[in-house]
């Protein structure tokens, strides 16, 4: 390989936000297989600096996309999982109150030292103001995930995940961050940005986000896939499968969907199925083996109830 | 390009999505990044950045369609055939170029140039403000102001001046027959127009009016209203849920609060010898609600329950009761049924016979009187027509001493209360709110006072 060739390679590489396209291939680079919206989204994102609200169900991505981009940008990604009760002490920062205890009562010895020799009582004040404070200081800040990649310096992926798990008072804590990419700390003033970090935010819709968030954000939905797309995804992701049962496997979960389940089989499960199915040496799908997987792509017992008298007639229904 | 988007994000909002002002800007600053080259890419970055829900990236598609394809008119597109007649024809008649000579729409229509009559009916619809439309009322009077606007008067007078000379006969005819089409492309444009712009208006008035119309009006809510006013009841209580649901999860926190902890001890030298916890109690409402369904609140007995239904899904500690003659508990059949089917079954297992306040009451402090205590709010959904039988006001008394607040919520308005064999104001004296209630919207609003733990004194 010529040193050329390996610029050139390198320059095509180093900038694949520059189109819609390139970012389509560089995310299948790094094994994510994106569909023409979510490609689109993400370049508006990036030209824009705004925060993605990803929405879809469970398993189709989204959380994968995070981490996708994270490493297509070669930038650190930081994760924060919200749950319920998640609060800020937890998502930006804290105050070290073991150390700010011991400062105090480092202070307090020699507190007694330095006023020993005042001999008033407004020279005692006058001292103790003269001694400057550190009890609310950057030293005593224990960062937390948000506070983190503010503090990055190179810029960071960003991954709230799952922020309809959390409160609605958290959600409107963020709203300063998302927007001005900034925080307000009582005790310091404002903390800003040094690089913009790139922001994923997921729901599963278990609850409606407000108005205000939806509104700092791009709204990407990410749907079950087509058929052509699932292929490619399995292929990708598990590179060990024939293509036939590659094929065969994904016609079989497309036609799963169309029934009434509790819960359809999103992306993942295909993929877990896949994996289950070169681990068994698998060569086709047929009605025993479907049988005996279900419970990969599966996870209601009722569900898998209502499709196992189904199998074969699923199977007959798929294109050959 | 900035009309045209400001004109699609007023279709949008026309069509149920919301769009503010910073999102238009946002999607104005979105463009400037794509450019307008690429439709797919065009597309898509409106959609990210104006869209913001699963549901409304589907109704943004639909309104991009529409809003954003422009048939080719065909009106100007003569077929084939006739068009090689069409060219005899002007060979043997020169004057007919110049009887058309005073109207650029006559000849467009003539040389049946469709890029150019789009694009004359686009600028006409501009200043005949076809996007203002509101109402299907206005369709004609648009479409007519459209044509005006087009030049079709000059093309009249050209037909009339036409048939009146014996060689202008056949260009009349001609001209005639482009006419009668144009005036159809007038039409759909219109139509187009009005299903972009007014369709979602005029729905979202019917709803509003719905809301606001009286549940025992006379003959009740139109069926075909039924369907629509389902849903409206279930978004209300889907609304109330949301809000209900996340003031309770606050109280969920019992921390030890660090912070307050710390300054607390420094008073005490650093032990911490006061603890300070995260705790932020909200009560949570317990409701009774007891529903009349007999004859007398036939009309209104449907919706409340429809209520009543959307309201045990919300509340965790919702009993329900409905009664005419006797009282019987519905919360099973309320918890195991859908909408529908629970309605018709309690209206089957207890509704409309005689009414009888007494004989419920005595059924329900026989065997519920138990579930009342300080935290519980008793709503009850009932005209306090008792049919001249005994009240039973010590009963309701009980019931007021013993619960946090009653609340009476009557579908007939307050003149009516205490004519006839209504013994409303006699009830009322044992309730701490009574209110005249009949259209969804009330319902909905003393609902949510309710569910704000809201202590009625």
């Amino acid at each position: 390989m010529t040193v050329s060739a390996t610029t050139a390679r390198t320059a095509a590489a180093a900038n694949p936000l520059a189109s819609v396209d390139g970012l389509i291939e560089g995310l299948a680079s790094v094994d994510y297989i994106a569909s023409r919206r979510i490609a689109t989204a993400l370049y508006m994102a990036v030209n824009l600096q705004k925060p993605i609200l990803v929405e879809g169900s469970a398993g189709v991505g989204k959380t994968e996309l995070a981490l996708s981009t994270a490493r297509l940008l070669r930038l650190p990604l930081i994760r924060m999982q919200c749950y319920e009760g998640l609060d800020e002490s937890k998502a930006l920062y804290e105050w070290k109150y073991g150390k700010q205890l011991l400062y105090t009562q480092i202070l307090k010895d020699r507190l007694g030292d330095t006023l020993a020799e005042a001999n008033t009582m407004d020279e005692a004040m006058a001292r103790l103001h003269g001694m400057g404070d550190l009890f609310f200081s950057e030293p005593f800040l224990e960062p937390r995930p948000l506070m983190r990649a503010l503090n990055e310096d190179a810029g960071c992926v960003l991954l709230i995940d799952e922020i309809d798990k959390s409160d609605e008072a958290f959600e409107a804590f963020l709203l300063e961050v998302l927007s001005a990419y900034q925080v307000s700390i009582p005790e310091l003033g404002v903390i800003t940005a040094k690089t913009p970090p790139f922001v994923f935010l997921t729901s599963n819709n278990v609850r409606d986000l407000g108005d205000a968030l939806k509104r700092r954000c791009l709204h990407l939905h990410i749907p079950l896939p087509d058929a052509a797309l699932e292929e490619k995804i399995v292929a990708t992701r598990v590179p060990d499968i024939e293509s036939r049962l590659g094929k065969e496997l994904v016609a079989f979960v497309q036609s799963l969907r169309t029934l009434d389940l509790r819960k359809a089989p999103s992306i993942s499960e295909t993929v877990d199925w896949a994996r289950a199915l070169v681990l068994l040496h698998a060569s086709s799908l047929d009605p025993a083996l479907v049988k005996d997987t279900l419970n990969v792509i599966l996870k209601f017992e009722q569900d898998i109830g209502a499709v196992e008298p189904q199998i074969v007639e699923l199977l007959q229904r798929r294109p050959t | 390009m900035q009309r045209q988007l400001e004109e699609f994000i007023r279709a949008l909002r026309a069509a149920d999505v919301r769009v503010s002002p910073a999102e238009a800007i946002d999607a104005a600053r979105a463009l400037t990044v794509t450019g307008y080259g690429d439709r797919e890419l065009f597309k898509d970055a409106l959609c990210v950045s104006l869209a913001k829900s699963p549901d409304e990236v589907a109704r943004f598609d639909q309104v991009f369609e529409t809003f954003f394809t422009r048939e080719p008119l065909s009106a100007g597109a003569p077929p084939p055939q006739s068009a090689a007649r069409e060219g005899e024809a002007q060979e043997g008649q020169p004057p007919s170029s110049e009887a058309t000579q005073g109207s650029p729409l006559a000849q467009m229509l003539l040389s049946g140039d469709a890029a150019a009559l789009a694009q004359a009916m686009e600028e006409a619809a501009q200043r005949a403000g076809v996007a203002e439309i509101r109402l299907s009322t206005q369709r004609s009077r648009m479409t007519r102001r459209l044509l005006e606007e087009m030049g079709i008067g000059e093309i009249e007078q050209i037909i009339a001046a036409a048939k009146r000379q014996a060689e202008g006969r056949a260009l009349a005819e001609r001209l005639d027959e482009r006419r009668k089409g144009l005036v159809a492309e007038a039409q759909a444009y219109v139509e187009r127009q009005h299903s972009l712009y007014a369709a979602g208006s005029a729905k979202s008035l019917r709803e509003e009016m719905l809301a606001k119309k009286a549940l025992n009006a006379d003959g009740g809510i139109d069926p075909v209203d039924l369907a629509m006013m389902q849903a409206l009841v279930k978004r209300m209580a889907k609304r109330l849920a949301d809000r209900y649901s996340r003031r309770r999860h606050i109280a969920n926190k019992g921390h030890l609060d660090v912070r307050k902890t710390l300054r607390k001890s420094m008073a005490h030298g650093g032990v911490p010898f006061e603890i300070e916890w995260k705790l932020k109690k909200i009560e949570k409402p317990s409701i009774v609600a007891i529903c009349d369904v007999s004859k007398s609140v036939a009309a209104a007995a449907q919706f409340l329950l429809t209520f009543l239904y959307s309201l045990n899904e919300v509340v965790d500690r919702l009993d329900a009761f409905a009664f005419s003659g006797r009282l019987i508990s519905v919360n099973d059949i309320l918890d195991e049924h859908g909408v529908e089917a629970a309605i018709l079954k309690v209206l089957t297992a207890i509704g409309f016979q005689q009414t009888d306040y007494g004989k419920a009451l005595e059924d329900f402090c026989d065997e519920h009187l138990d579930r009342l205590d300080r935290h519980t709010t008793v709503i009850i959904l009932g005209d306090g027509r008792s049919n001249f039988a005994e009240p039973r006001l010590d009963l309701m008394k009980q019931i007021h001493d013993r619960s946090r607040s009653v609340i009476w919520l009557n579908p007939e308005p307050e003149s009516y209360w205490n004519q006839g064999d209504s013994v409303m104001h006699r009830y009322e004296r044992f309730c701490h709110v009574a209110k005249h209630c009949n259209t969804l919207a009330q319902l909905e609003r003393i609902v949510e006072d309710v569910l704000r733990t809201y202590v009625p004194h």
